[in-house]
């Protein structure tokens, strides 16, 4: 056997998905961690635990007795000032809701990891979106990652928009086929990292402070309850500009290249005839799918929330058939992105837009589907919505 | 790109496996990637687990369909003919069986190597975990990666386990290995 030593050359490691995003939030440095084991979060807060165990950790552990609990640690720790850190999958997810709507109402940069899973019943332990979607509306910012490099990369940019923007932060990584996997990776080394993302910047008057004393998520009357939702949404506008140049940031200083821009990474046919939308893993099967085509491109969003709707419309340009496959499904509308999307194109009259409902609850998305898919596009497409299996 | 495939049962080690696999062939400079497929999470359970190993980047994330190496880690799976789906007469069959094997079905290769990794396992550990056992016959008969990778893949995986437990482990991967 031939052997290549170039994956060594550029500073990888060969690690499952959990340890990847335990070392790098390590590296970052939260103050505080609280989590409650779900699977399959499970992984990466074991190791988040052994690295405190072993004494290679600086923060508190705190242990919950639940997953309301643990959103309310990191919230009442941030408040106070704290970096903070929690992870969480499907059920844990829908029991912090309540907290994560406190979260952001109360401008905390809480950054979490949600190791996303179907949600029951019936249960299933194993991958799709409908977790993130089911709290796509409670102003966090929602990042997607292909693998274990992306994943390790959008936690940095979690934190730095996060804490620029006043605003919680939510990584997706695909439970099991992120968390539960082995690839080679590289961990950006905490001095690097510093560079990029030095301690949280704390400003007068948004921390709990006996020194400056502030009321957080107090009682407010109708008039100025409305203003302070207003002011998220402007700032969710005003971070889509701030991931783009943040992510340019990152890979400056990380020294890394792709055609992404933080907010979505478009690949494949330069005039494409077709253009197949996703989020997260998905990317790579249909990135190894699309080598077989020559007029079918891939536009991966990165970050859903804040939704980056200018930038869809600019990558679609002139392509008028778009396969939006995704991994959840509103019954008795449609698939989350594929509706986001929709409305981001309106206007754009002649296009064809189809969505693919695929991967629920595990379910493996081959690249022979991704085929059929392309194949169906070609042809005429109904627009109703379709399960691929 | 090589893909294999390994069936095994809840508790044997299936999971580990693949990612010795892919640990060792990593260490050998390749590209590699491994993942679970969990059915029910309960010992007994028929599990399924993959590897991996090419010299670019792996980006595919679908599950393996048509392996190249095939390893069977409880020979009583292959009961059920679910088991050889997408195996043709180019795959390499590893199976933890005594040499006088006959398959209950019939395999589709002529490429069938037989592990006694129980055997081996019981000698050296006392009990049935046969994991990393026929990893020393798959290094043999794939030549995909090398013993040496493999011993490595074992030290580092095992880490936490204690210098004892990766020394038998090691020692059962040699007797696989050179059998």
């Amino acid at each position: 056997m031939k052997a290549k030593n170039k994956n060594q050359h550029q500073g990888q490691e060969i690690l499952e998905g959990s340890r990847a995003i335990a070392l790098t939030v390590n590296n970052i440095g939260p103050e505080v961690v609280s989590a409650y084991p779900i699977t399959p979060q499970t992984h990466i807060v074991e190791d988040l635990a052994k690295f405190k165990a072993n004494g290679q950790a600086n923060f508190e552990y705190v242990r919950a007795e639940s997953e309301f609990a643990a959103a309310s640690i990191v919230l009442g720790a941030s408040a106070a000032g704290a970096r903070v850190y929690s992870a969480t999958s499907s059920q844990g997810l829908l029991l912090m809701a309540e907290v994560l709507y406190n979260i952001s109402g109360m401008r905390l940069p809480i950054v979490m990891t949600c190791a996303n899973r179907a949600i029951s019943s019936p249960i299933n332990i194993w991958n799709d979106h409908s977790d993130a979607m089911a709290v796509a509306g409670s102003g966090w910012l929602q990042f997607f990652a292909e693998n274990h490099q992306e994943a390790v990369y959008q936690h940095l940019l979690a934190y730095k928009v996060a804490e620029k923007m006043n605003l919680p932060a939510l990584v997706n990584v695909d439970g099991f086929i992120l968390t539960h996997s082995y690839e080679p990776v590289a961990i950006p080394n905490k001095s690097l990292i510093k560079k990029y993302l030095p301690a949280r910047k704390l400003e007068a008057g948004t921390f709990l402070d006996t020194n400056n004393p502030v009321t957080m998520g107090g009682f407010f009357s109708p008039n100025d309850y409305l203003d302070t939702r207003k002011d998220i949404c402007q700032d969710f506008d005003t971070s889509l500009a701030i991931i783009k140049k943040e992510y340019l940031n990152l890979k400056k200083i990380f020294k890394f290249k792709n055609n992404g821009n933080g907010l979505v990474e478009y690949s494949g046919a330069k005039k494409p005839k077709i253009i197949l939308i996703c989020m997260g893993s998905l990317a790579g099967t249909i990135k190894e799918t699309l080598k077989k085509y020559a007029d079918v491109g891939l536009l991966k969003i990165t970050t859903f929330r804040p939704f980056p709707a200018e930038e869809i419309k600019k990558a679609i340009d002139h392509c008028v058939n778009i396969a939006v496959i995704e991994k959840a499904i509103n019954p008795g509308s449609g698939g989350p992105l594929y509706l986001e999307t929709k409305a981001a194109i309106f206007g754009h009259e002649k296009i064809n837009i189809q969505n693919y409902i695929a991967g629920l609850g595990g379910h493996d998305i081959s690249e022979k589907m991704i085929a059929k898919i392309i194949k169906e596009m070609r042809g005429r497409t109904t627009n109703k919505i379709k399960f691929v299996n | 790109m090589e893909q294999i495939r390994i069936h095994g049962r809840g508790g044997q080690g299936v999971v580990t496996a693949a990612e010795l696999i892919a640990i060792a062939a990593f260490k050998s400079g390749k590209y590699a990637q491994a993942f679970p497929n969990f059915g029910v999470e309960r010992s007994g359970a028929p599990i399924q687990s993959y590897a991996r190993i090419a010299d670019e980047q792996i980006i595919t994330r679908e599950q393996v369909h048509n392996p190249n190496i095939l390893i069977i880690q409880d020979a009583s799976l292959l009961e059920n003919s679910d088991i050889l789906k997408g195996t043709d007469k180019n795959t390499l069959f590893i199976i933890n069986a005594p040499d006088n094997y006959q398959a209950p079905i019939k395999l589709p290769s002529k490429k069938v190597f037989c592990s006694p990794a129980t055997e081996i396992a019981l000698k050296i550990f006392g009990k049935n975990i046969v994991n990393t056992v026929i990893l020393g016959s798959f290094a043999k008969h794939s030549g995909l990666i090398t013993l040496e990778s493999l011993k490595y893949a074992v030290a580092e995986k095992f880490a936490d386990k204690g210098k004892t437990i990766i020394k038998k482990n090691i020692q059962a991967i040699e007797v696989a290995f050179n059998d």
